[in-house]
């Protein structure tokens, strides 16, 4: 089953593309799901797409051959410093930077999709994901991004920890929690910019947190529950991606119902654990 | 010469246009167990926030062991246990292990990593709270009287020399009460730690402490306990601004 993703290029940098976000996006998921920040990621995706529709047009009107990953990416990290910000003015309704973001990026997306007179094909790819979207010099792109955000999650684990865990003894023990949390969001929006090939927008997230859904529900401590994150969203993406292709469905779509098979799953194994 | 733990200089806060705190002078000695008391809303929350630092005094200066909180370098120097087995997340996927560990993030620094050091420090903490058996359980299995025995242990693990507590009882049954403060009675007994507890419950605080501080938006009373437990409830109300009865544990 696997022969064709071995054989043609662009499956093979489709699958090793999807094997890097397997472990990127749970990794930072872990964070973002304990720290109640799950809406963010959907945010930031849907700023990402305006970045990629801004790319896009870019190209079709002006000739301009700027990559829409990097557009994208550029307004990912852009979009997460707004939402801090957001987050700052609207200190008592800090959830209310999420649905201004969000909506800024749909219609930003909608301007820039209609200067361009629409995309046909590229954007579905964009929205829903895509096993054939990977050139080698994205996957090479991605293959640095995943390599920076793993040294940092690394480098910067134990501060990353205990501020998810407790905001405020964090900043009491002397640590710098805004630029930590700052640091940690750019962290994301490069992760959500570098899974759009595979996932597409509209499902990024549900690769960040449904695996960290279906963890929690089975891990003993943190360090567990990161680990076996990773681990299921790679199932995701392996059966995922074999079966959208051989399926002809974006992988995006297979890739979300395998993980939320995984989640029931989990979800079952844990009502027999308590039974027992 | 040895330094207070905490002084206090004509200390005052106010948030908007309410004065909350008014010219507070006070001292926590070296070695001392002082019991924080008063209504709510007098100010005993501000003013562990400005001693830790989150907030900033509107006048008057505070000194941790004679450097300005402000600039105070070495912040291992204080531990803080808040009320946190009440509002802490007890979903959270953590291990006892795990959440004692944040104690040493600050101490240990960035770009390093723990060591064997900085692993039996941790577990040396979890054993003296008398926890060392749920060392790699889920915090959020334990019960309230247990999880805030944890968070002790997070706050000694960083072997600080003052370590703060904002009424670390609230929630906690009689029995666990009890047996909180045998273990506070240790850690000033024996390991000679300075504590500044902020707490409702004086019936049983008034037999550990060695010092009493009562706070309403100035300070009203600074004596022993023995003192303290010899107002008449005349003069308790009277620092209240409202009637007082008296709760005694001595059951």
């Amino acid at each position: 089953m696997l022969a064709d993703f071995f054989q043609y290029d662009f499956l093979r940098y489709t699958f090793l593309t999807g094997l890097l976000i397997g472990v990127i996006a749970p990794l930072l998921g872990t964070f973002i799901v304990v720290r109640r920040l799950s809406l963010i990621a959907d945010a930031l995706s849907h700023v990402t797409l305006a970045g990629i529709a801004f790319g896009l047009m870019a190209e079709k009107k002006f000739g301009l051959m700027i990559g829409p990953l990097y557009s994208g990416m550029a307004f990912s990290v852009l979009g997460s410093i707004l939402i801090e910000k957001l987050r700052s003015v609207y200190k008592a309704y800090q959830e209310l930077a999420i649905p201004i973001i969000l909506s800024g990026g749909v219609g930003l997306s909608v301007i820039f999709i209609s200067v361009a007179d629409g995309f046909n094909t590229d954007l579905f790819n964009y929205l829903f994901g895509s096993v054939s979207a990977v050139s080698q010099n994205d996957f090479l792109m991605i293959l640095a991004i995943a390599i920076f955000v793993i040294l940092v999650v690394v480098l910067f684990y134990k501060e990353l920890f205990t501020l998810s865990f407790d905001e405020e003894h964090a900043t009491i023990s002397g640590l710098h929690s805004k630029r930590i949390h700052l640091l940690f969001i750019v962290l994301t929006a490069l992760v959500i910019a570098a899974s759009i090939r595979i996932v597409g927008v509209l499902l990024v997230s549900a690769l960040m947190t449904l695996p960290v859904a279906a963890s929690m529900r089975l891990a003993k401590g943190f360090k567990q529950m990161m680990l076996l994150s990773i681990l299921f969203g790679e199932l995701s993406v392996i059966i995922g991606l074999i079966s959208g292709y051989y399926l002809s469905i974006p992988p995006g779509g297979t890739i979300v119902m395998v993980s939320i098979i995984i989640l029931l799953i989990a979800i079952g194994i844990k009502r027999i654990k308590i039974r027992v | 010469m040895e330094y207070p733990a905490v002084t206090m200089k004509n200390v005052s806060y106010a948030y908007e246009n309410k004065t909350v705190l008014d010219q507070i002078n006070f001292e926590v000695p070296k070695g001392a167990f002082m019991g924080v008391v008063g209504p709510n809303g007098g100010g005993k929350t501000t003013l562990i926030k400005l001693i830790l630092g989150l907030l900033k005094p509107d006048q008057g200066s505070i000194n941790i062991f004679n450097e300005n909180v402000d600039k105070l370098q070495d912040r291992n120097k204080i531990g803080f246990v808040s009320q946190k087995a009440n509002a802490f997340n007890k979903g959270f996927p953590a291990t006892v292990y795990e959440v004692v560990s944040s104690g040493l993030t600050a101490t240990i620094g960035y770009f390093k990593f723990f060591n064997k050091t900085h692993k039996d420090k941790i577990l040396h903490a979890i054993d003296q709270v008398g926890m060392l058996e749920y060392a790699y359980e889920n915090i959020g299995n334990l019960s309230g009287g247990q999880q805030q025995r944890i968070f002790i242990a997070r706050a000694l693990v960083s072997d600080p020399d003052l370590i703060i507590l904002d009424e670390p009882t609230v929630g906690i049954d009689y029995e666990n009460v009890k047996r909180f403060y045998e273990l506070l009675n240790q850690l000033h007994q024996k390991q000679h730690k300075t504590l500044l507890l902020v707490t409702h419950d004086t019936g049983t605080m008034t037999e550990y402490a060695t010092d009493i501080v009562c706070l309403n938006k100035t300070l009203h009373f600074h004596g022993k306990p023995e003192e303290y437990t010899s107002l008449t409830e005349k003069d308790l109300s009277q620092f209240y601004g409202h009637p007082v009865n008296i709760v005694s544990h001595n059951h």
